[in-house]
């Protein structure tokens, strides 16, 4: 079943009070020099073909609910690895093939 | 015939049924509205009460936005029917675009729970018309995500058009633009705040009764219409 990926991040300009508080957080673990902004990440299946009407469709959902583009970003992205792969393997090589919308 | 107020229940409200106690000390009536409802009862007016509609899931007000009762809420406050969103209510009209901007976490990472010092900075709304414009009131404010943002252009036509309804003074308790507590729609029937004046209508639980006149304001304009 294809996945779709929906990230939403607070805009640049927007304060984002929980990623200055896991910033915080590192750093008094001793990781320094990191820091962080906290955002959201969907990831949707899709029942049959994943067609571009779909996912207009989903950018729509994305743009009507997932974010508020008054405060929020979002980023559609085709997912390729099966589901259940491993998470670091999908993020450090994604598929040469996946389509990427940005707002 | 006293006039009939709406109040929304959506599930995790958590002050609908203060305000409908404000609501009935004032001399009008409270008409439950249920949240998976799409009838407005012929209600006059609607109040969106405070809490955590749907435990808050997503964002603060993103799911209540679009519960059968608010098609039916938008549709009519497009219209001219009064509607005051209050704490979470607030959260859920920006949500539904019957008010500019967004509420993101206050800055100071705090839930805060004061008695908050406001300046009314304008009384030409429906539900602030029995103030005097730069008034000082006390009203209790609660809430962990109350930061009012907007871009600099919304803020500007804000300011402009004189919809900016209440300011803190005394500091702003959670980072607010422009120390805003409270908005209103161009129009003034559509009126957001974060403090709740339905906690503050009564000398033995409330620092003040200031709360009292955003429902006499409602009263006055009701029967000014009629």
């Amino acid at each position: 079943m294809p996945r779709v990926v929906v990230a939403v991040m607070p805009k640049p300009e927007i304060l984002d009070p929980q990623g200055k508080a896991v910033t915080g957080a590192l750093k008094r673990l001793g990781y320094h020099g990191l820091s962080v902004r906290q955002g959201k990440r969907f990831e949707i299946e899709v029942e049959g073909e994943l067609t571009t009407e779909r996912l207009a469709e989903i950018r729509q959902a994305a743009e009507t609910l997932l974010a508020n583009t008054v405060i929020e970003a979002y980023e559609v992205q085709v997912d390729q690895s099966p589901v259940g792969a491993d998470e670091t393997t999908a993020v450090d090589e994604p598929s040469a093939t996946a389509e990427e919308y940005q707002l | 015939m006293s006039a009939r107020i709406g109040v929304v229940t959506f599930p995790g409200s958590l002050d609908d049924h203060d305000a409908a106690r404000a609501v009935r000390l004032i001399g009008a009536e409270p008409v439950e509205l249920w949240h998976a409802s799409d009838s407005l009862q012929g209600v006059d007016a609607i109040i969106l009460p405070g809490g955590f509609s749907y435990g808050d899931y997503l964002r603060c007000g993103a799911i209540a936005r679009f519960s059968p009762v608010m098609t039916e809420v938008i549709s009519a406050a497009d219209k001219g029917m009064p509607v005051l969103g209050i704490c979470n209510g607030f959260q859920v009209l920006c949500e539904s675009h019957l008010l500019p901007g967004a509420m993101i976490r206050n800055e100071q990472r705090h839930f805060v729970c004061v008695d908050q010092r406001l300046r009314v900075e304008t009384n030409d709304t429906v539900w602030t018309c029995d103030f005097t414009r730069g008034e000082e009131i006390t009203i209790v404010l609660k809430n962990g995500e109350g930061n009012y943002q907007a871009d600099p252009e919304t803020l500007k036509r804000l300011e402009d058009n004189n919809q900016v309804v209440f300011r803190y003074v005394n500091g702003n308790p959670n980072g607010s633009n422009h120390d805003i507590a409270g908005i209103t729609n161009e129009r003034g029937n559509v009126v957001g705040l974060m403090p709740h004046p339905e906690h503050c209508v009564e000398p033995l639980t409330s620092p003040s009764v200031d709360g009292r006149r955003f429902f006499s304001s409602l009263l006055e304009f009701l029967a000014g219409r009629s």
